[in-house]
């Protein structure tokens, strides 16, 4: 199906004005691919108490970007997959070795990447506004077709893994008795989320990329009691917010992501006031 | 020793898969954390279908000892398992309750999940099909807890929760059992509930079990060897015996009185 077909199909099934520009059609497709693996990647950060810990691999995939541009032989995406996914396994195999508390690691790395970065691309003068705030906007159509590639790896991964990820999210000695490698399940989900994130953070921008990973879960948990509930919850909570977010962009003319976030916000804080009825 | 044997071969002539010589061996295991020494020359040859009762003083190394064995943490010595059909391996299978399951109380995960986890194909959030939940359904009976199997984990009690590991342990069943008893959470009538569960399972499934426990009381009723560790073995010996030992006073105190309510080390 080519690129002016599935246009067409979208003023057919989607007759709405806010969908007629060709950059809304590509952002609604983005939203449409980002949000659920998102809340895939999300139900798990929150299940494992990560949240702090993803917004430190957002400041890896920071610097990675800087580090990219100075260098500047190949595309500074891909060079900041290269330094975002190294990042994490150093940050997860530290925090495993070291008697230092967690928190204190990632803050350490978080702040070493984030003041890296920022040296970079100010001595570079590169501009890079565009990965703090992020503009969905802007999604060309091949990127929607690498955000699909990274869509279908991940519901694959998720689809093998779940269960081992589920157990090592519930207690790391449990996990290990039945003969899961815990570390490789660790490092793995973690290198997932740094490419993840690497690769949407110039749509989502730094500043919001984490609540965008973790409301939509911590939301759905207010409500949930076995997995099937949290997973499908989070998926449609997810998606929901960021279909409304980006419709209420556009009329208000607004930065999409920051959008989206404050709409799944709205939810969680719903979802709180619902939470004594499920516990 | 002899008495146990007998009692052991007893059983053996009515479980048919079960020769009565199958037991696990475990050879001068010592454990070393940085300079300090845990534990050093621990031996113990264990019968199948023997619930073995490890006990001791606080900080005596009972944790660090099933630790030891789960391989999680480093140790000298070995441990053979031998079979009842003569076969040796190193590495028996090994069903493991923890003491403390230090768990996120608000995650939703239910019981099934966490059967369908660890024996399920699909993943846990796939709805699951009825054979799965007849055979989760079947682990949870094991250890009285049919009635368990949608509840969260977070909103179990001690006790349940105690069963439910237990019960997970128990799938597939393991060759060697090792449990940590709870030392908080579990009210008296769930402990004698648990041990007369253990009881039953020890001599339906033919397993050697290890079971760190804090209730003397129990242990006499329900124990055939008890085990008094504190660094290495002091007595290891049926419970009559070892209760009347002079050195079970001496190691858990010179006031005799043997607190129960000690923190896991």
């Amino acid at each position: 199906m080519s690129l002016s077909q599935i246009y067409s199909l979208l003023n057919t099934i989607l007759p709405f004005e806010w969908l007629g520009y060709d950059f809304m059609k590509n952002a609604f497709l983005a939203v449409l691919l980002i949000t659920p693996i998102f809340g895939i990647l999300g139900t798990v950060i929150v299940n494992n108490r990560m949240a702090f810990f993803s917004d430190a691999l957002g400041h890896g995939a920071f610097t990675g970007i800087a580090i990219g541009s100075v260098i500047g032989i190949i595309q500074p995406i891909w060079s900041a997959v290269v330094f975002s996914v190294a990042f994490s396994v150093l940050i997860t195999l530290i925090k495993n070795k070291t008697k230092t508390s967690t928190d204190t690691v990632i803050g350490v790395f978080s702040s070493a990447a984030i003041a890296l970065g920022v040296v970079l691309v100010t001595s570079g003068s590169i501009s890079y506004n565009s990965y703090l705030v992020g503009d969905l906007l802007s999604i060309s159509p091949l990127e929607v077709g690498i955000l699909l590639i990274l869509a279908v790896v991940i519901v694959v991964l998720w689809i093998l893994f779940y269960n081992k990820v589920l157990l090592v999210s519930v207690n790391i000695s449990l996990a290990r008795s039945r003969g899961i490698n815990t570390m490789a399940v660790e490092l793995a989900f973690t290198a997932i989320i740094a490419v993840t994130v690497t690769l949407v953070i110039q749509w989502i921008g730094l500043l919001i990329i984490n609540s965008l990973l973790v409301l939509p879960a911590a939301a759905a948990r207010n409500v949930s009691t076995n997995a099937r509930q949290y997973n499908v919850l989070t998926i449609l909570i997810s998606i929901v917010s960021g279909l409304i977010g980006l419709i209420l962009s556009y009329y208000m003319d607004t930065a999409t992501g920051a959008t989206i976030v404050i709409v799944s916000a709205i939810i969680y804080f719903i979802t709180l006031g619902l939470r004594k009825r499920f516990a | 020793m002899s008495e146990i044997n007998a009692r052991h071969r007893e059983k053996c002539d009515v479980n048919k898969t079960c020769s009565g010589y199958c037991c696990t061996q475990i050879k001068d295991f010592s454990v070393r954390i940085g300079k300090t020494e845990i534990l050093h020359d621990v031996n113990l040859h264990l019968h199948c279908g023997e619930l073995t009762a490890l006990i001791g003083p606080n900080g005596a190394g009972k944790s660090t000892l099933l630790k030891a064995i789960l391989g999680e943490i480093k140790h000298e010595g070995s441990i053979v398992f031998a079979g009842s059909n003569g076969q040796n391996s190193a590495k028996p299978m090994v069903g493991y309750v923890p003491q403390q399951l230090e768990f996120d109380t608000a995650a939703p995960v239910s019981v099934k999940n966490l059967f369908t986890a660890c024996m399920g194909r699909k993943p846990a959030f796939h709805s699951t099909s009825k054979e799965l939940t007849k055979r989760i359904s079947d682990c949870l009976a094991r250890v009285q807890g049919e009635g368990l199997i949608d509840k969260r984990l977070g909103a179990l009690s001690g006790g349940e929760l105690q069963r439910v590991l237990l019960a997970l342990a128990l799938e597939p069943v393991p060759q060697l059992l090792l449990m940590d008893e709870p030392v908080s959470g579990v009210d008296r009538k769930g402990l004698e509930v648990f041990y007369e569960i253990v009881s039953h399972i020890r001599e339906k499934y033919d397993l050697t079990i290890i079971l760190v426990s804090h209730d003397l009381d129990l242990v006499k009723k329900h124990a055939d060897r008890v085990v008094l560790l504190n660094r290495t073995v002091i007595l290891n010996g049926p419970p009559d015996k070892v209760y009347s030992d002079k050195k079970l006073s001496e190691t858990f105190g010179l006031t005799g009185l043997i607190d129960s309510s000690e923190e896991g080390e």
